[in-house]
């Protein structure tokens, strides 16, 4: 998705750009220079930004973008970044390796893009970030951790960008509640999460940048991360402003036409004090093999008292939950009704 | 680096354009063989004209058409000579076949060592 850039930072973009043979700059990418680049930061600091670009080129897979991102801008081993997404090291060798042959092979440059293609560019970038964050599992490394520091990078590199913070601003506040997501293994929903285990530092740091985003887009509420972080702004406070909440996804759900986005619209319809509402929204989604949209049409009916088809809609969710924590949640829910 | 452009279109996709916007597209068509960074193109007739030529154990096989039928249809090609892939992308976002339901795909030519 395209959005303005001002002529200013176009110019200030410029400047960074470099354009270098690819034969120069390719052993950046190769096993053995990896360490250098981890260990000496100051030495390469605009170089970073170029091997992010690269590393997330659309012209490779997004398994690889991500992969090599983690390797080559992130230093994880092979082995670390294998592990985090439950795949053999063997497979992830082959994914890495395929990846560098084909930036070679192709051709792909290793520079910032052009000012007219940066916009989809960097958004590439920012949903490899993004990635990085929600979808590795736990292993000896922290992705969400990783995540951050790469977020921080990408801030401290492009501080003009919007929602370069924005996104920093989303996966702060995000973290700041991982803490309380469990408790002695079962899931803890927002509402009744401790507050007092939230990390208050991640907190502000998030509010902070989530300031700066919304200073750079004007002062207004525009682009997929700064809607997402100032829906996960105003979660974090009390009471919670859902209606405000609701309005901000119909935003999100205009840029993406994501039918997830429109199904947590329907929630915050319902979290307002609309649940007829929500569940007529959530009926005609088409996320049938979507396991939250199943708990969230049970909750609904549940809430409208509907208690045969929320049991329905409960066993509907159990038989596609992905963890025991979420199992045992919704063997709960199933019980009580 | 000299990269092929092969174009591939949707059936009908040109054909069915009013005139003027036809005679548009293949303007656009021939600018970019002339491109100076293009060193040759080719557009091929239709797929009714095409033969497929394999050869098994020994023997000539010979059918009506192309190798395969697929939605999308193989219809010319450019090469052209540019700094890198993404330059390489720049020219292919222009062919018409790219935004009439059809496809470019872009592969680096295996070049002689020099």
């Amino acid at each position: 998705m395209a959005w303005l850039i001002a002529t200013a930072r176009n110019c200030a973009l410029d400047r960074l750009r470099r354009r270098r043979t690819l034969a120069a700059k390719l052993p950046l990418l190769e096993e053995q220079r990896v360490e250098m680049i981890e260990l000496d930061d100051s030495a390469f600091p605009d170089e970073r930004l170029e091997l992010l670009f690269t590393c997330c080129h659309p012209a490779l897979a997004t398994e690889a973008q991500v992969a090599l991102t983690l390797r080559a801008v992130g230093g994880l081993s092979t082995e670390e970044i294998a592990e985090a997404f439950i795949v053999s090291e063997e497979t992830m060798k082959r994914r890495l390796s395929r990846a560098r042959v084909k930036i070679r092979q192709a051709g792909i440059p290793f520079e910032v893009p052009a000012a007219e293609n940066l916009p989809d560019r960097l958004s590439a970038v920012l949903a490899v970030v993004y990635l990085i964050y929600n979808e590795g599992y736990a292993g000896r490394v922290d992705l969400a951790t990783e995540a951050l520091r790469i977020g921080r990078l990408l801030e401290s590199l492009m501080p003009d960008e919007a929602e370069v913070h924005a996104l920093l601003a989303l996966m702060l506040i995000q973290n700041s509640r991982s803490g309380a997501r469990y408790a002695g293994g079962e899931l803890v929903l927002l509402a009744e999460q401790d507050r007092s285990s939230w990390n208050a530092g991640e907190l502000r740091e998030g509010r902070e940048e989530l300031g700066r985003a919304v200073a750079l887009m004007g002062g207004n509420v525009e682009g997929v991360y700064l809607l997402q972080a100032s829906i996960a702004a105003i979660q974090a406070e009390q009471p919670i402003d859902w209606g405000r909440i609701a309005h901000l996804y119909s935003e999100l759900l205009a840029l993406t036409g994501s039918p997830v986005v429109a199904l947590n619209r329907a929630v915050a319809f319902a979290e307002a004090g609309e649940p007829a509402k929500a569940l007529e929204l959530v009926e005609r989604l088409p996320l049938e093999g979507y396991r939250y949209l199943h708990s969230t049409r049970a909750e609904l009916l549940r809430r409208l008292q509907r208690t045969d088809e929320a049991a329905d809609a409960y066993r509907a969710a159990l038989s596609l939950a992905s963890s025991d924590p979420e199992r045992r949640f919704l063997q709960r829910r199933l019980s009580e009704i | 680096m000299k990269y092929a452009l092969l174009v591939y279109s949707l059936p009908g996709s040109h054909e069915e354009l009013p005139e003027s916007e036809r005679n548009a597209v293949y303007g656009e068509y021939m600018a970019l063989g002339g491109d100076p960074r293009c060193t040759e193109s080719a557009q091929l007739q239709p797929t009714e004209t095409a033969t497929a030529i394999r050869v098994k154990d020994g023997q000539r096989l010979i059918t009506d058409g192309p190798f395969a039928e697929t939605k999308e249809v193989f219809g010319g090609y450019y090469v052209f000579d540019v700094a890198n892939l993404d330059e390489a992308i720049a020219v292919a976002e222009r062919v018409p076949a790219a935004r009439l339901g059809g496809s470019v795909e872009v592969r680096p030519l295996v070049e002689a060592p020099s």
